[in-house]
């Protein structure tokens, strides 16, 4: 740019000449018309349509802390833990599973409260989320989905272990009667932590309302198998089949998100620390667990289970990337003034001239002697 | 009492920061430190938790030596005084989920202190971004409208301080008639740029803090369409059910195909 060309030239225009000039314009009209040089770059802020108020971020930055990424990590793997050990129910014979996934859900639904708890500003007025059922925000019927999951897949849990130690048939029937209902909620809470985030006015967060649900429900599924698997069902090929379903969804929301989506709202997605931690997710939930698991079909049994250990851990660990480099998006995308200043629709009837745009200001330096002179 | 709202007139305003001052003493805010941000005389920055008037200080490079603020021909400087918007259709209100956040009987939206829990909800729920979880207490904070005094028939302590009555305060629509005739005023005295703010042809459908600028809202940090969240929930729960219904029928397929 002309900025550095023009730089000497600027130091010499203050020369001694310029100074008595200075000096004999003040003295013959008692005032000088010159208001002095701007320097694009120099630090010096300013207040116009195109910068905003100075770039002061129009938006309040998201003020969850560390637990609520974890938060949605646990809860996505906790409710398709639920589905996975009610569908294993319901078709059959895998018992182990069952008993498995029923115990995870619980075990996660308790930790996913504890984690959201512990995020509020006022732990002790939890139970106040409860007062109200507000449909038209997705936090009130988080709140409500949580509280019917978390009760039911601890039912559902409890049951499962009287009967394994006590022997108590009822129990079967008690557990299988309300797996329903568990699953009923955990379908919802599996994603609708895309819908908490996407509905609000973090740009980032906001523009990809469509896909979040789907991408975090199908993370959710991912770690879901993943814990599974390490729990000691990495010879079941159901929990395999899943797993290649959500990998290869998120390996596809990924070259969505390098390659056909806005790159200016989705810059958070791409640049900077929170683009590479959601990069890092991508890799580890979409291609590297896609290609090991497809590779164990192939391989023989202890090879195959091998693979899909560490697909397991990878999923894992994709999956907490994943939600938190989106959470580190939103941070990064509401601290960006550009996008909530942008004018969406067509102007409205009010007369836009502005003297900023009547003037506008020339690239380099701005003598506005030379302005004024014409 | 009728639905009220505030008028905040630009061309008057003189850049005292009396109503910051009243609004933190009478609402006993904290102050926001020492900082300097280089930003003109604004080194408050924004409306926040602690901060629920903020005096906005838009400068720009002048064009016409010598010539004040308010000359038709521009407006190097600027003075705003920014409050919560108290939008028609409000974002946090919306999303809040405990009901802490209500519709106040002055047409005001109000974070009731004893019933928040601190989920900081709205504060990604808010297009204009106002309120705020204060860190030490836990809970939203926002203008309240000056409710204790409203009640009261009092004026808020913004617009009683205003020695220059840049803060106007009465029946809303008293104020947007007066709005508008006072930027048909300044029209008229030649100050084409003057506009009234108060976003009635966005989603938030008009707000109870209207705003007389000149120019472009864009520099004063007041967003051209802002959007209430609520408007992303039918795309986001259509997602939502069609992932569940995928998570549902993958897990029945592979369980299924595996009996096979």
């Amino acid at each position: 740019m002309s900025a550095q060309r023009d730089l000497p030239q600027q130091q010499s225009r203050a020369t001694e000449a310029r100074l008595l000039e200075l000096r004999a314009e003040a003295a013959t009209f008692g005032k000088v018309q010159a208001v002095g040089t701007r320097i694009p770059g120099a630090p010096f802020p300013v207040a116009s349509p195109e910068t905003g108020y100075y770039g002061v971020p129009l938006l309040k930055q998201p003020q969850w802390s560390w637990e609520i990424p974890l938060y949605f990590f646990v809860g996505g793997a906790a409710a398709s833990a639920a589905v996975i050990a009610a569908v294993a129910n319901w078709t059959g014979d895998d018992e182990r599973l069952r008993r498995d996934g029923r115990l995870v859900a619980a075990a996660g639904s308790a930790i996913s409260s504890v984690l959201l708890i512990s995020d509020l500003g006022k732990h002790e007025r939890f139970l106040n989320m409860l007062r109200v059922f507000k449909p038209q925000s997705p936090m009130s019927m988080g709140a409500w989905v949580l509280a019917v999951f978390g009760s039911m897949s601890g039912a559902v849990a409890t049951a499962e272990l009287l009967e394994q130690r006590f022997g108590w048939r009822i129990m079967r029937v008690l557990g299988n009667v309300v797996e329903p209902l568990s699953v009923a909620a955990a379908l919802p809470f599996s994603n609708y932590t895309g819908v908490l985030i996407g509905a609000t006015v973090v740009p980032v967060w906001n523009h990809n309302v469509r896909s979040l649900p789907v991408h975090f429900g199908m993370s959710g599924l991912n770690s879901g198998v993943g814990v599974l698997e390490l729990a000691g069902h990495a010879g079941s090929t159901p929990l395999n089949t899943l797993g290649i379903g959500a990998a290869a969804w998120e390996t596809w929301e990924g070259i969505e998100v390098e390659l056909f989506r806005d790159p200016v709202v989705n810059e958070p997605l791409r640049h900077g620390v929170s683009g590479w931690v959601t990069r890092a997710g991508g890799l580890f939930s979409g291609p590297v667990p896609l290609g090991l698991r497809l590779a164990s079909l192939f391989a023989p049994r202890p090879v195959a289970r091998k693979l899909r250990k560490i697909a397991a851990v990878s999923s894992i660990v994709g999956s907490l990337c994943t939600r938190y480099g989106w959470m580190a998006a939103g941070k990064s995308s509401a601290k960006d003034w550009r996008l909530p200043l942008q004018r969406k629709k067509a102007p409205r009837k009010i007369n836009r001239q502005q003297s900023i745009e009547q003037f506008p200001r020339k690239e380099g330096i701005v003598d506005d002697r030379e302005r004024h002179a014409v | 009492m009728s639905v009220t709202a505030f008028l905040t007139d630009s061309t008057l305003c003189i850049g005292c920061k009396a109503c910051e001052v009243a609004c933190k003493e009478w609402n006993q805010l904290e102050a926001d430190g020492l900082n300097f941000t280089g930003l003109s005389y604004d080194n408050t920055g924004a409306v926040g938790y602690g901060t629920w008037r903020h005096v906005k200080f838009v400068e720009h490079t002048s064009t016409f030596p010598g010539i004040g603020g308010n000359s038709p021909e521009a407006e190097p400087w600027v003075f705003s005084s920014d409050v919560c918007k108290h939008c028609e259709v409000a974002g946090c209100l919306e999303a809040c989920p405990t009901g802490a956040i209500v519709r106040t009987e002055f047409g005001g939206v109000f974070v009731q202190p004893d019933v928040c829990n601190g989920c900081a909800y709205c504060v990604v729920a808010c297009p204009f971004g106002v309120v705020q979880r204060n860190p030490k207490q836990g809970i939203a904070a926002k203008c309240t409208f000056c409710i204790d005094r409203q009640r009261e028939d009092l004026p808020p302590a913004c617009a009683k301080a205003c020695p220059t009555e840049s803060i106007k305060f009465g029946d809303i629509n008293e104020l947007k008639l007066a709005g508008q005739v006072r930027v048909e005023e300044l029209k008229s005295r030649g100050m084409k740029d003057a506009q009234l703010y108060d976003a009635a042809n966005t989603s938030v459908e008009g707000t109870h803090a209207m705003f007389i600028i000149r120019g472009d809202e864009r520099q004063y940090n007041l967003p051209p369409d802002p959007v209430v969240p609520t408007e992303y929930l039918k795309v986001g729960w259509t997602s939502s059910a069609v992932a569940a219904g995928a998570l549902l029928a993958g897990a029945i397929f592979a369980f299924m195909g595996a009996h096979r």
